[in-house]
Formats: C-alpha cells, structure tokens, sequence
C-alpha cells in the first residue's frame, strides 16, 4: 500500500479534486438512477392498485 | 432442440419476462457489489501510483468502464431494437428502451470524468479531438433516441422510429473505438489492444476489468429493474398485469 496517512490518501497526491470528482459522480449518479426507476416502478404498481380498486367498486354497485 | 427453442421464445413475451427479469435482479445487484468492492480495493490499496501522472491516474478505473459500457451498451440496444424491427416480439423494443438512459449515464460519467482527468493532464477539461467528439456524438444519439421515442404517442410506433436512428447510430460505434488510431488525437491510445500485451502493470489493469465487470453487472441490473416498469406501464390494460400486482 502506498498510502502512509488517512490524510494522504484523501489528499490523492494532490489529485483530490480530480479523482475523486470522478468517483463521486459515478458514486452519485449510480445511485441516484435505481432510486429513481425504483420510485418509477412503485408508481406504476400503485396506479394499477388504484385501478383494481375502482373496477372492483364499480362492480359491486352494478351487482 | 425444438422443445428448447420454444422455451426460450417464450421468453419473449412481457407475461413471462417480467416475473423472470423480477428474479434475476438480485443476482446481478450482488455481483455488481462483489465486482465493485474488490475492484474499488484493487484501484485504491493495491495498484501503484504511476511514474508520469502520479495518483491522477486513478480516474482510468472509472473511466474506462464507463466508457466501454457507454459503447456496448449502444450494441445492446440497438441490437434488440434491430429485433424488435426485425420479428416484431414486444419485449424487444421495451429492453431497447430501458436500456437507452443507463446508456446515456455512461456516456455522461465517461465524459465527465475524462473532463477531469484532462484538465491536471493536458491542461484542458475539453478538446475537440476525435475520440471526444465522437463519445459527445454518442451521448447525442442516446438523448436523440429517448427523445424521439417520448415523443411519439403510440409506443410500437415509437419503437419502430427509435429502431431506425438506434441501428443508422451504430455507425457510430467503430469511430469512436479506431478514432485513436485514424487519426493524431490528443487522447492517448488504448490500454489494452488485442494484438499485444497490455502496456501497464498487472494490478491495474485487473482494478480496471473488475471495475468494467460491475459497471456491467449494474447496467445489467439497472435496465431489467426499468424494463419491469415499461412492461407493466406499456401493458397495463391485459389482464395478466391487472392481476401481477398485489
């Protein structure tokens, strides 16, 4: 290992911005999109429950 | 054989694909993990610091996966849309589509993050070398392709609109891979090549491909998960979606 500090190895040999400006969008973008198709998946599944709903009620006001 | 043929075409339907595609998604989240960890370590504890650009190096470990997924991704996707056009089987258009925007993130991240190994290496975030301005391009036709496909209301139609500019793009593809090789670009060569040894050190290069191998097992995930929504959004009036969820 070539790190003989915590500090050192954030410091990045004086890459810090660069490196882990790199790193941190990835970080942050590859958790942010299955967040996101997560909630778009909920959504959906709720608004077919919903649906579900409101036929079976249509159903037993015509029976 | 015949027997194995239809069972594979059964696949193809939206019914089946769904509960299948629901199933195979924890496995590729897990290998995505295993692959990112070891690969995170190998990238920060074990591989050496470079002799000419020190630690700034280390930006290649996400880097070159993004931008190989950026580009195989567009093959997958345009593949399937090329199916889809071909034999007409709906799960096809709907992968094409899902895949489209954990295609575009790569293009983004791979553009992004070679911004910022330019500037400390050549002393510039942007350049309008060829291999830049063909990833750019390729970002371009992602955007393109989702933006045409929203914008057209009946989704087989969308599909087939979306397959024609996916597969014209492919064209694409091979000018940003030769693009170091045709032509004197600032942007230095491939790393690793197919007809001789990899020119860097061991460690580094097994830190790059066991990133590139989670970077994949992600983009795998990441789609079947947004494939699921587009089957359920798409086929919400049959009655086999009314009764899929609980």
């Amino acid at each position: 290992m070539q790190w003989n500090s915590v500090g050192e190895f954030f410091v990045m040999g004086g890459y810090a911005f660069y490196v882990w400006g790199s790193f941190g969008a990835c970080l942050l973008l590859m958790v942010a999109e299955p967040l996101l198709v997560r909630h778009r998946l909920s959504e959906v599944r709720k608004s077919l429950f919903r649906e579900r709903i409101a036929d079976e009620l249509d159903l037993q006001q015509k029976s | 054989m015949r027997q194995s043929i239809i069972q594979w075409f059964r696949f193809a339907s939206p019914q089946s694909f769904y509960p299948l595609a629901g199933r195979m998604i924890p496995w590729f989240w897990a290998a995505a993990a295993v692959f990112g960890i070891a690969g995170l370590w190998l990238s920060f504890f074990v591989a050496p610091t470079d002799a000419q650009q020190g630690e700034g190096y280390r930006i290649i470990f996400v880097h070159v996966p993004a931008s190989w997924m950026s580009m195989f991704i567009y093959l997958v996707m345009a593949f399937w849309a090329g199916l889809g056009l071909a034999l007409n089987t709906r799960v096809s258009g709907m992968m094409a589509q899902a895949l489209a925007p954990t295609g575009a993130l790569m293009a983004a991240l791979s553009l992004w993050t070679g911004a910022l190994w330019g500037k400390p290496m050549w002393g510039a975030w942007w350049v309008w070398d060829a291999r830049l301005t063909s990833e750019l391009i390729l970002f371009f036709l992602y955007l393109g392709f989702m933006a045409l496909q929203a914008a057209i209301d009946d989704p087989r139609r969308a599909d087939k609109a979306g397959a024609i500019l996916a597969l014209v793009g492919v064209i694409n593809i091979p000018i940003i891979y030769f693009s170091v090789k045709w032509w004197n670009t600032l942007h230095q060569g491939s790393t690793i090549n197919m007809n001789k040894a990899p020119s860097m050190a061991q460690t580094m290069l097994w830190g790059m491909l066991l990133m590139a191998l989670c970077f994949w097992m992600y983009s795998i995930a990441v789609a079947l998960m947004r494939v699921r929504a587009i089957i359920l959004e798409r086929e919400r009036h049959t009655e086999w979606v009314k009764h899929a969820v609980e």
